[in-house]
C-alpha cells in the first residue's frame, strides 16, 4: 500500500488525480461543513440574488432562484460518487462471477454466458440505460438499477479474457490434480490473478459512472429536482446561454474535473498493479 | 477472398442470435412496465370494455411465450406498431429522425478516425516527449467529460462569443430541400444547391466535434498504446538499422500491425456516439432520434420506446459487422489463408 502510493506519487500526474480524487472525496463527505449555503441543496428560493454572475459572495454565481451553485456542485458530488460507489459495488460482482465460470469452465456454460454478455454490449450503453429508465420511474434508484444493467457485462468479458487464459496455466492444472473444488479454483486461484485488471478499471469506471450518471440526469432521466446533480444543472443552464454561462460552465468543470481526476490516478494505478487491459 | 467470406457468414450467424437476445431483452424490458399497456395506451378515460377489448387486440391475454411470438412476428412483417405520441407507425417516426441522427454519427466517426489516428501515430513516434505528454493529457481531458459538456463549451466559445458556426438545426431555414435521402448533405447535392450543401456541414461542424471529441481521445490513446508496444518489435530495430526514414517506419512497419486492434475498440466507440448523439442533439436542438426518444421515453410510448432501440442495436450490430470485415480484409493473415481463420 505504501509502495503503491509511493510509486504513484513518483509520476506527476498520477499524483495529481490522487490529489483531484482525495480533494473531490473529501468534498463530498464533508459538503454540508464545506458549502457556503448549506440549504442550497434543497428547493429554497433566494430572489434577492437570483441570476448572479460569479462574485466574492457567491463564487459560482447563482442559480435562476438564486441559490449559490458552488453548494449545490459539492452536494452534486456527493450523489455522483455515491451512485459510482453503489453501481460498481453491485455490478463488478456479477460481472466477475459470470466471467470467471465462463472463463474456467467453458464449453456450453461459456457459450451461453458469453453470447449473454454479447446482447447486452450490442446495445449502446447510454441507450440501454435510456431504455430500462423509459420503463422505470425516472429516481436516483431506477437510474443506479439503470446503469447497473449496462455495466456488468464489461466486467464478466474483462475476467472471462483473463480467466480462459489462466485456466490453461500449470498452477490452476495443478490444483486440478490434488482435487481442489470448481469454486476454489476459481475464487482462490484465478481471481487473485483477475484483481489488478479488476482494481484498474474499478478506478477508471468511477468516472465513466459519473459520466453516464450526468448523462441520465442532463436528459432529465435521472435525480430530479430539487436535488442538484451536475448533469440536470448543465440541462437547466443551457437555456440561458450564452448571457448567464456560470450556470452550465461550473457544473460541466465539475464534471471533467472529478472524471479526469479518477482517469489520472486510474492511469497510475495500471502502471502500479501491472494490468495491461 | 474465401476466409473473408466465411467470416462474413459467421458474424452474421452469431449477429442472428444477439439479435434474437435484444429482441428478447427489449421484450421483457417492455413487459416489466409497472401498469397495464392497454391501459396506458388508452389513457385515463378508458372504460374497462375498451381495455378488454385493447387487451385481447394487443394478446396481452395471451401466454408470456406467445405474446413474444406475436412481438417477433410483427417486426419481421416491418411492423413496430403505433406511437402513442405522434399517433403514427413507429417505423414512419424512425425513418425520419433517424438520418439526421445517422448523419451526425457518421461525420463524427469520420473525424475520430481522421484525427484519432493521426495523434496516436504523433505520440507513439515522439514517445516520452513533449509531442507525446502533450497528446496524452489533451486525450484524457476529451475523455473526461460527456459529450453534453464539450457540445456547450463549444457552443459557447464557437457559436456565441465568437460567432463562427450557427447555434443550432441543420440547415438555414431559407433553403427547401427536397428529402429524398433525410441526408442533408446528400439531399443538398442531389437538388443541386452547393450553398445549402455548405450551410448543412457548417451546422455539422459543431455537434459532430462535440460527439466525436472523447472518441478522438480513446482512438488516439489506443493507437498509441499498440504502436508503442510494436515499436519494440525485433522487425522495427531491423528498419531503423537499415536507415528508413522514422515516417516510413511509423507509416509502414509499426502503424498497420496497430491498426488492427485499435478498429475493433473504434467500432464500440462509433457505438457508444449513437448513444451519445442524444445528448448533442439535445444541445444543439438536432431533429435527430434524441428528442423523439426522450419525448416518448417521458410519455412512457412503449412501441415507439422499443422500436428505436431495437433500429439502434441493428445500426450498431451493422457497423460491428463492417468493422470485423474491414479487419478481416486489412490483416493479410486473415486476407490469404484458405483455412478457417479466427
Amino acid at each position: 500500500m505504501i509502495r503503491a502510493l509511493r510509486i504513484i506519487s513518483a509520476n506527476p500526474l498520477s499524483l495529481a488525480g490522487l490529489i483531484l480524487v482525495t480533494a473531490i472525496v473529501l468534498a463530498a463527505i464533508f459538503a454540508p461543513w464545506l458549502a457556503p449555503f448549506p440549504t442550497h441543496n434543497s428547493a429554497v428560493v433566494d430572489f434577492a440574488y437570483a441570476n448572479n454572475a460569479p462574485d466574492a459572495r457567491n463564487w459560482m454565481g447563482t442559480d435562476l432562484v438564486g441559490r449559490d451553485i458552488f453548494s449545490r456542485i459539492l452536494y452534486a458530488y456527493r450523489i455522483s460518487l455515491g451512485l459510482g460507489i453503489v453501481v460498481l459495488i453491485i455490478a463488478t460482482p456479477i460481472g466477475t462471477i459470470v466471467g470467471l465460470l465462463a472463463g474456467y469452465l467453458g464449453g456450453w456454460i461459456e457459450a451461453v454466458l458469453m453470447r449473454l454478455v454479447d446482447v447486452f454490449l450490442s446495445i449502446p450503453p447510454l441507450v440501454l440505460a435510456i431504455a430500462v429508465l423509459g420503463v422505470l420511474e425516472p429516481t436516483l434508484t431506477n437510474a443506479m438499477i439503470a446503469v447497473t444493467v449496462m455495466w456488468w457485462p464489461w466486467y464478466a468479458r474483462l475476467v472471462y479474457s483473463i480467466a480462459r487464459s489462466e485456466r490453461e496455466e500449470g498452477y490452476v492444472l495443478a490444483a486440478e490434480v490434488i482435487g481442489a473444488s470448481t469454486a476454489h479454483i476459481a475464487l482462490r486461484e484465478i481471481l487473485p490473478n483477475c484483481l489488478p485488471a479488476i482494481i484498474t478499471k474499478m478506478t477508471l469506471d468511477m468516472g465513466f459512472v459519473i459520466i453516464i450518471a450526468s448523462s441520465l440526469s442532463f436528459l432529465g432521466l435521472g435525480v430530479q429536482p430539487p436535488t442538484p446533480d451536475l448533469g440536470s444543472m448543465v440541462a437547466e443552464g443551457a437555456r440561458y446561454l450564452p448571457d448567464s454561462w456560470w450556470m452550465t460552465v461550473f457544473p460541466g468543470l465539475a464534471i471533467l474535473l472529478a472524471v479526469f481526476g479518477f482517469n489520472l490516478l486510474g492511469d497510475g494505478l495500471r502502471d502500479v498493479l501491472g494490468a495491461d487491459q | 477472398m474465401s476466409s473473408v467470406f466465411r467470416i462474413l457468414l459467421r458474424r452474421l450467424a452469431i449477429s442472428v442470435i444477439v439479435l434474437i437476445g435484444v429482441s428478447m431483452l427489449i421484450f421483457a424490458i417492455a413487459r416489466v412496465i409497472p401498469g397495464d399497456p392497454a391501459r396506458i395506451a388508452l389513457g385515463p378515460n378508458a372504460n374497462a370494455d375498451q381495455i378488454a377489448a385493447l387487451r385481447t387486440e394487443m394478446h396481452l391475454d395471451e401466454p408470456i411465450v406467445v405474446q413474444y411470438g406475436f412481438f417477433v412476428a410483427d417486426v419481421l412483417r416491418g411492423n413496430l406498431g403505433q406511437s402513442l405520441y405522434t399517433n403514427r407507425p413507429v417505423t414512419v417516426d424512425i425513418a425520419e429522425f433517424l438520418p439526421a441522427t445517422l448523419e451526425l454519427v457518421i461525420f463524427a466517426g469520420i473525424l475520430m478516425v481522421g484525427l484519432g489516428l493521426p495523434l496516436g501515430i504523433l505520440a507513439a513516434r515522439h514517445r516520452g516527449r513533449w509531442p507525446d505528454h502533450l497528446v496524452r493529457v489533451g486525450t484524457l481531458l476529451t475523455v473526461s467529460a460527456p459529450s453534453f459538456v464539450w457540445a456547450v463549451i463549444l457552443m459557447l466559445l464557437f457559436a456565441f462569443y465568437l460567432p463562427l458556426f450557427p447555434v443550432a438545426g441543420r440547415l438555414d431555414d431559407s433553403y427547401e430541400i427536397a428529402r429524398v435521402t433525410g441526408f442533408l448533405t446528400v439531399d443538398t447535392l442531389l437538388a443541386g444547391n452547393f450553398a445549402a450543401f455548405t450551410d448543412a456541414l457548417h451546422h455539422l461542424v459543431l455537434p459532430s466535434i462535440a460527439l466525436a471529441l472523447s472518441g478522438i481521445g480513446q482512438a488516439a490513446r489506443l493507437t498509441r498504446a499498440n504502436m508503442i508496444e510494436t515499436y519494440d518489435k525485433p522487425y522495427i530495430e531491423m528498419a531503423q538499422a537499415f536507415g528508413f526514414y522514422p515516417s516510413r517506419i511509423a507509416r509502414r512497419y509499426a502503424f498497420k500491425p496497430s491498426l488492427i486492434p485499435s478498429l475493433t475498440i473504434i467500432g464500440l466507440d462509433f457505438a457508444a456516439m449513437l448513444g451519445n448523439a442524444f445528448l448533442v442533439e439535445a444541445v444543439f436542438a438536432w431533429p435527430g432520434l434524441s428528442r423523439y426518444g426522450v419525448a416518448v421515453i417521458l410519455r412512457k410510448d412503449l412501441n415507439a420506446i422499443m422500436g428505436t432501440v431495437l433500429v439502434i442495436a441493428l445500426t450498431f450490430l451493422v457497423v460491428n459487422i463492417l468493422v470485423d470485415l474491414l479487419i478481416a480484409f486489412l490483416n493479410p493473415r486473415i486476407r490469404h489463408s484458405t483455412r478457417t481463420a479466427s
